[in-house]
Order: C-alpha cells, then structure tokens, then sequence
C-alpha cells in the first residue's frame, strides 16, 4: 500500500500541518485520544478515583528529583552520608529536591495505599480487569524496593541495619540462603559493595521496569476501561454514538476533575515538605542522621512506616506460633477437602502441600517462615481477582455484614502496621494460666491470623449472604 | 500444501541451530553478569585475624573489636554474671550449644560458660543476632525493665525483633533468633590480648 498523507486545505494553520505531517508518520492524535482524550470514563467516579493520577503524578516528581539528586550523590560508603549532608547544606535549594524525595516516597505508599483500598472496596480487580490488578501488584513490588533500595542510600545507622535485617531475611531459606545473601550483598557485611549496587538498582534497574510496568497499567487499564463505585459495566449500555451512556470522556472533563485533586495533594505535600518533612521520625527517621557503624545496631530499629504491616507479621512468627500456624494450615486443608468445588486432583494436590508445609514446620526454623509468611502476605493480593466469589463487585451491594469484615481486616492492619513501628514487647506482658504472654506479640500473631485468613478464607465468605440489587445504571446525581 | 507455505527443513534446521548457538552465548552472557555480584577478590581477602587489647577491660564491662567488618565482644563477667549462668541453664534453647549459626563452634568454648578454661570470665563472641543479623544490645542490669520478663538475669537483647540473650549468648527459648550467637575462633596471645580469627588449629 502506497503512503498517504491526509491532505489539508493550504490556508490551514502552521500547527494542523505540522500535527497531520506527524500523524502520517506515527500515531500521535491516536495515541492522545486512545488513552485519555476520547477515553470514555463512567460520569460516577467519587474521590477514591483520583488516586491513579496522583500516583503518577508522585510517579514524576521522584524521577525528576532524583535526577537532580544523582547529581550530587556519592554512592560510596566513605562518602555517601557527607554527600546528603552536602545537598542538604551547601547545595542551593538541595534540601529542597531532596525533601521533595523523601517526602514523595512516603506519599507514594500513602497514595498507593489508597488506591489499592479503592479497588478492594469497589472489586476494580474482578473480571475483566484481573491483569491491571496484576500489574498494580508488580508496581507495588517494585515500589518496595525503591524504597529499600533508596532508603540504604544515606548511609546513616537505619539504611545499614535496615539493609542487614532485609539481606539476610533471604539467608533463612533453607540450603542456598546463606550463599544467596552474601551474593545480594557481595561482601561478608553491608558495604560498599551493596551500597554500588543498591544505588544502581535504585537509579535504573527498578525505575525502568517500573516505568513498563506503569505503561502496561495504563494500556490494561484503557483497553478493557474503568470501573466505577457501582462496578457496574457501563460498556452494557452504549449510546448512538458507540459510546457508554454512562461514561465522559476524560477531556476535557476528568482532566479538570484531576487537577483540583492535584491541587489539593500538593497543597498538603507542600505543608508537609515546608513544615514537618521528617514527620516527626516517621517519614525520615531519626537514626538516619547517625553515621552508618556496622558495629553498633540503634537500641531501637523499625523499618519506615509503609513495611510495617509486614514487618509485623515477620517479627509475630515465633516458633511457638509456628504451631498455631500448623493447626491452621490443617484445618485450611480440612477445609478445602470437605468444602470447596475444586476437582478432586486439586483436592489431593492441596492435602500434598499441607503435608509438605507441616514437615517444613518441624524441619526448618521458625525465622525462614517468618520470611515465608511476610513474603505471602504481600503477593497474596495477586489472587484477589480468583480469591474474591461475590456476585457483585462493589461493597455498595454487597451484604452488609461483609462491611465488617472489610473493617476488621482494616484494623488488623493498621494495628500491624502501628506495632511495626513500635520496639518489642510495647504492650507489656500478662500471665495468663502460668504462661507469660506478651500482649503487644500476640495481638500481632491474631492479626496475622486475621490478615491471611481474609484473604485465605474470601472464597467461601464472600460468596455467603444476598447481596442487594444492583441497578443496571450507575448512581449519580448531577450537581 | 502449496509450493510456497512448503517449509524447507535445511533451512529450518539451521535456524534451530543458530537460535540455539545464540541462547548459549545469552545464557553465558547472563551469567558473567550474575557472577559479578560476587565478593570481590578484594572483598574476600579482607578476613585476617585481629588483636584484641583487654588490657583496661574491668569486670562487667564490655569492648567491641571489629573482625571482618562484624563486631566482636569481649565482656568480662564478675562471678554474679558467671553465677546467673545456673540460673538461665533450663530457659535457654540450646543450652549446650549443640546448633551452630555461621561457624563452627570452637571445642574448647562448649561448656555452660562459652569461654576458653584459662579464662573462664571472658566471653568472646561474634555480636551479630542469628535471626536477622543485627547487633544485640547490652541489658546487663538484672531485673525488670521495658521489652524484657520480669525475672531477667542480665544479657542481650537484640532491638529489631526482641530475642534475648544470657551472659554466655546464648538465645532464650521461643525467640526470633534461632541459634546462639557465634564463639569466633580464639585464643590468648597473654593475659590481656586475645587473637580473634585464629586459634592453635588455624585461621578460621
């Protein structure tokens, strides 16, 4: 086929000409209207919805920031912390970009958090939208590591022994572990070598996949388009002109929408940089103002709030509670056998495994399934789309004790996360029939219960109850 | 099958062949990559033995020696530490000191005290917790105190997950930290210097 360009009238402008020459060439106004011009959006989005583009906008602020960081940086660990306390004194406006950085990574986590949470209340994950979710957990992914990455960077007393706690938690999977941690780290100790190579997976590594993974995201995301607070499927209902009824197109009216969100994020962003960037230690901790000494760990070390809940969840797997663990494992085998629909070669797949888990827990120690349970307790939100059963999408038409149940894993989680950030034992201790218990570990070992059996047990609870009708149309109220 | 979708297996032959050739020479090009995370040549020559000046050490004081990057306590119990030793026996794990952490554990240091017999006070080891490897702090006061029982007879308590140690290191029962922490290989060059990394069998 012979090349053809769109002829425009002569008197047309500059700019026509110059978009139409390019538009031959690559697909430019196709691009812009495919993905957000004539993207068609339902009408009912409430302020959860506008998470996404604040993410990305974050998205862009750490990028920039950190190409100007990068270039005051020394990645060595005789130089680094000087070189932050550089930036931060002599480098003009320096503390600036990199308060916006350390500000941004937590805002990151709080936004992302957030718009994860919209999507278990809404079921954004549900069918057809299960490999958006799915990118959205390999961004989650890899948001952790940036942030564990860049948090060694520093080079103060949390990055070290932060670094130290995380390499070797891979040193507890049995047999390769201690060959594998001296691998990440390439040397005996945290050192220069692992600060090299964490500022490199920092820089580029991460931010590039990180970038495909946001791409593909977005190209999910527009193919199959948005759900809504109803979850209903508004491409059911399409107008004369091949356009959902229920749907605007998002510009120019989401492109509005969106900058007020934006407005307002870095009205609170900015008090946060200018007032209190630290967050009183729970943004930059106070620690990390202390030169790396590999000889001495901090009398009180936490990761940054964002990994506490896992964290939690690592430091409650005792090995006593391994046996807790391993009545739960019996009767979650128990339960898949006598109760679920699966066929039976899956059933004996499933009693093959629990043996299996029960031997590894007489086996190895109780630290490799701390690593396990923490490890499981963040990919676990890749199964949602297969885990969740209901009949309806969104909690609006859900039964309503299932609000409960979202409540209460919300509190479990947010108790994790508290406890993560506070030292051992902070609750004190009670006897309890001659045992001594600590209060602050045991309520974090019911919470890890409560955690993993929403997620474990949602096959079966999310499919009890009637849920409401839902209507065929979305909810919304013209103002 | 028309004469143009006909494959011609030569052909195909060869491209099986060259895609093979190519994966060989991207798996190995992987694998350089891989190696490179390695320790350095550098990284591993840097392990030899250090000297460790006890001379100005009182009892129930603690000094840190550094040994390949890791720290290396040498504390000097008074006979009420060495005395709380009894009393921990049947609350420890592994009293015995029968599982190892990172290295062996020396034979001349497996005794309820974890020292060398000509003396007996000082406690030599490695101050790197066997959970997560941070280093455990000092909680030498006995009794009870913030993060700890009520009945504790002094040791280590390690600030990233709360496992506890006795005065000979060794790890309370139902605690993060499986193992006791490590004995380096040791031995007194005189009674005031110790040589850590290195005893009558050798470098560790």
């Amino acid at each position: 086929m012979a090349f053809v360009e769109k002829k425009l009238p002569a008197n047309a402008p500059i700019a026509a000409k110059a978009l139409n020459w390019v538009d031959a060439r690559f697909p430019l106004t196709k691009l812009w209207n495919d993905q957000w011009g004539q993207y068609y959006a339902p009408k009912n989005f409430n302020f959860w919805y506008i998470f996404g583009s604040l993410a990305a906008l974050v998205l862009v602020i750490q990028i920039v920031t950190g190409i100007f960081l990068v270039m005051h940086y020394k990645p060595d660990a005789n130089l680094a912390f000087a070189s932050v306390e550089y930036i931060m004194r002599d480098v003009p406006m320096g503390w600036l970009v990199r308060y916006m950085h350390s500000t941004g990574a937590s805002a990151f986590f709080i936004i992302v958090y957030l718009h994860m949470t919209r999507g278990l209340l809404y079921g954004s994950y549900r069918k057809p939208r299960e490999l958006i979710w799915l990118f959205g957990v390999g961004i989650f992914l890899c948001l952790m590591g940036e942030a564990f990455f860049g948090y060694l960077l520093p080079w103060g007393q949390m990055s070290y022994w932060g670094a130290q706690v995380i390499v070797n938690l891979f040193g507890a999977i049995p047999f390769i572990g201690p060959d594998l941690s001296l691998w990440i780290r390439g040397d005996y100790v945290v050192s220069d070598a692992t600060l090299n190579r964490f500022f490199s997976f920092h820089v580029i590594a991460i931010p590039l996949v990180l970038l495909g993974l946001v791409a593909a995201h977005l190209i999910a995301l527009h193919e199959v388009g948005s759900s809504n607070p109803d979850g209903i499927e508004v491409k059911e209902n399409l107008g004369p002109d091949g356009h959902p009824l229920d749907s605007i197109p998002s510009h120019p009216y989401y492109t509005v929408h969106d900058i007020f969100g934006v407005s307002v994020f870095l009205l609170v962003f900015s008090a946060i940089i200018f007032f209190t960037p630290e967050m009183g230690g729970y943004f930059l901790e106070y620690n990390n103002f202390i030169p790396a000494d590999s000889l001495k760990t901090p009398p009180h070390i936490a990761p940054v709030w964002y990994f506490t809940p896992f964290y939690s969840i690592l430091r409650a797997t005792t090995s006593q509670f391994v046996y807790a663990l391993a009545v739960g494992v019996i009767a979650y085998v128990g339960l898949v056998v006598t109760k679920s629909r699966l066929s039976g070669f899956f059933k004996l797949v499933a009693v093959i495994i629990g043996a299996a888990i029960l031997v590894g827990f007489i086996a190895f120690e109780a630290k490799f399934f701390g690593v396990v349970l923490m490890g499981l307790s963040v990919v676990i939100l890749a199964g949602l789309p297969w885990l969740d059963h209901s009949p309806v999408k969104s909690i609006r038409y859900r039964p309503d004790w299932h609000k409960y149940v979202y409540i209460v894993f919300g509190i479990a989680f947010l108790v994790l996360g508290y406890l993560g950030v506070k030292p051992p034992g902070v609750w004190g201790s009670a006897h309890l029939g001659g045992i001594e218990l600590d209060i602050a570990q045991t309520i974090s070992q019911i919470c890890t219960f409560i955690y993993l059996g929403f997620f474990l047990l949602m096959p079966w609870w999310s499919a009890m109850g009637t849920p409401k009708t839902v209507p065929t149309r979305v909810t919304f109220h013209p103002h | 099958m028309t004469i143009e979708k006909q494959v011609d297996p030569s052909r195909r032959g060869l491209l099986i062949a060259t895609c093979a050739a190519g994966g060989v020479a991207g798996l190995a090009t992987a694998g350089a990559l891989v190696s490179t995370f390695q320790p350095s040549e550098r990284a591993k020559a840097a392990g030899a033995p250090v000297e460790a000046d006890i001379s100005d050490l009182k009892p129930g004081n603690m000094k840190v020696f550094e040994w390949r990057g890791k720290p290396v306590w040498v504390l000097k119990r008074t006979p009420e530490m060495m005395a709380s030793l009894n009393k921990t026996e049947d609350k420890v794990a592994d009293p015995k000191s029968e599982k190892t952490y990172q290295m062996p554990m020396p034979e001349y240091c497996k005794n309820q005290h974890r020292s060398r017999k000509e003396h007996e006070e000082n406690l030599v080891v490695v101050g790197i917790c066997s959970h997560l490897g941070c280093s455990p702090g000092q909680k030498f006061q006995p009794g009870a105190q913030p993060s700890l029982p009520d009945d504790w007879q002094g040791g280590f308590l390690c600030p990233c997950h709360g496992s506890t140690f006795d005065l000979a290191a060794r790890v309370y029962k139902n605690k993060p930290a499986p193992d006791n922490l490590d004995v380096p290989p040791h031995m007194y060059l005189s009674d005031t210097k110790i040589l850590i990394g290195k005893d009558e069998k050798g470098e560790a």
